[in-house]
């Protein structure tokens, strides 16, 4: 099946019910996106589909058919979300982590903390490090030029 | 995930016409966002083995107001419905129950259609679309029924729709008076409910409250409306609405705390709509 997966152009042959998260995990080798609940409560596993946030343990690989898909691995180091992450030591244990970001990403620019913590209201964080994790979207924010913005 | 793969079968419909031929030849469970089903399939405990996915269906995802019914499309998303002007005007009843359904994750994804389907008794829109004397319209290849939001089920997630038939929209007449949402759960985001509350306080002065998470099914309150209606006192109301809820103890609360909230949001929809 064909879909665009950060930015490139792939063909992969699963199961159309297999969920996109294995599919990204075991058929494409992109372990970044975590699984959590398996249940849609956490968010953990947040991707990017058509640029709106999804929890990809929830999606049949067959709705991802000619689809842009945007995981973690296709920020990039230089992601300016990563690197407030690390500067604000906005992950603990790392597993909300990139779906934290993931859900970040489409914020506005220029949100403010309520609109931050509203955004992000679908991902859970166990070790509860959210003050971090608000202050390094914050940071992120502040770089609003490099943050997409996509409604 | 628990369910087998192997023992899956998707079949996929691009147009409204395809997914009706589709069930016509044989009963498929119709996939949306999948935000109900998955999480049942990802713990093994969905029955269902053959899936019809619904999702590419364009035609099924307008909202649109026409002679003077506000219409959702079966694949209108909780996103979609906070993006739309004409559920502001009309519905903002709505509004607040898409905002409260989840984290935008689950927003993009849920629709109503999939709400109706999977008829939990906590779904969140239900109660709105109850008390709004909601119609949900019915297609299959021989024909289309139209049957009331509080006629649809028959138990606890039972309904009447036969295995042909694929909920292709939802109507709601025009709402006149003043609209009230309240959810009470663990968390404002995320958490399923443990009672929520939709109700229409009239321009006659009759109300309509609809109640989710206190019985089987959402439930219209028709003895307390009635009540309020007839100028009962708000305490008078109460012995009215003690002698229809009965709801039940189970993991998310109690029956006596269900009843309890019940009551005061009743009150607090009596009092702030005033």
């Amino acid at each position: 099946m064909h879909f665009t997966l950060n930015g490139s152009a792939v063909d992969v042959v699963a199961h159309p019910m297999k969920r996109l998260l294995d599919v990204l995990r075991e058929e494409c080798a992109l372990t970044g996106t975590k699984e959590g609940c398996g249940e849609g409560e956490c968010g953990a596993c947040t991707v990017l589909i058509d640029g709106l946030p999804v929890c990809s343990c929830l999606v049949p690989f067959a709705q991802a058919e000619d689809a842009a898909v945007t995981t973690i691995e296709g920020l990039g180091d230089a992601d300016p979300l990563q690197q407030c992450f690390m500067d604000e030591v906005g992950a603990q244990c790392g597993i909300c982590t990139p779906g934290m970001i993931m859900a970040a990403r489409v914020l506005v620019a220029g949100a403010s903390l309520e609109e931050i913590r509203v955004g992000l209201a679908g991902n859970l964080c166990r070790c509860t490090g959210y003050a971090a994790i608000y202050r390094a979207v914050q940071a992120a924010q502040m770089k609003a030029e490099t943050v997409v913005v996509t409604r | 995930m628990k369910t087998a793969l192997s023992t899956l079968d998707l079949r996929r419909a691009r147009t409204l016409s395809d997914a009706l031929a589709i069930l016509d030849d044989e009963p498929r469970v119709p996939i949306a966002g999948a935000t109900d089903i998955y999480v049942q399939l990802n713990f093994g405990t969905h029955p269902a083995r053959r899936f019809l996915d619904i999702w590419g269906i364009e035609e099924l995802k307008t909202i649109t107001v026409s002679d003077d019914m506000l219409v959702f499309g079966a694949l209108a998303t909780y996103a979609s419905m906070l993006a739309s002007r004409h559920v502001a005007d009309r519905l903002p009843m709505m509004l607040e129950a898409a905002r409260q359904v989840g984290g935008r994750q689950i927003q993009n994804r849920g629709t109503i259609g999939g709400n109706i389907a999977n008829g939990s008794p906590a779904g969140d829109s239900l109660p709105v679309l109850a008390a709004a004397d909601a119609i949900v319209i019915l297609r299959s290849v021989s024909g289309e029924r139209r049957v009331p939001l509080t006629e649809l089920y028959t138990g606890y997630r039972a309904t009447v729709i036969r295995g042909d038939e694929l909920i292709v929209a939802v109507e709601v007449p025009r709402v006149s008076g003043r609209q009230y949402f309240r959810k009470v759960g663990t968390r404002a985001a995320q958490a399923i409910s443990k009672v929520v509350v939709a109700a229409v306080r009239g321009a006659d002065g009759a109300p309509k409250i609809a109640v989710g998470s206190v019985a089987p099914t959402v439930v219209r309150l028709h003895d307390t409306e009635r009540a309020l209606a007839t100028g009962a006192s708000l305490d008078d109301a109460m012995i009215a609405l003690r002698g229809e809820v009965h709801p039940i103890d189970d993991l998310r609360s109690t029956a006596d705390y269900r009843l309890q909230v019940t009551g005061n949001l009743v009150r607090r929809f009596w009092s702030e709509t005033e």
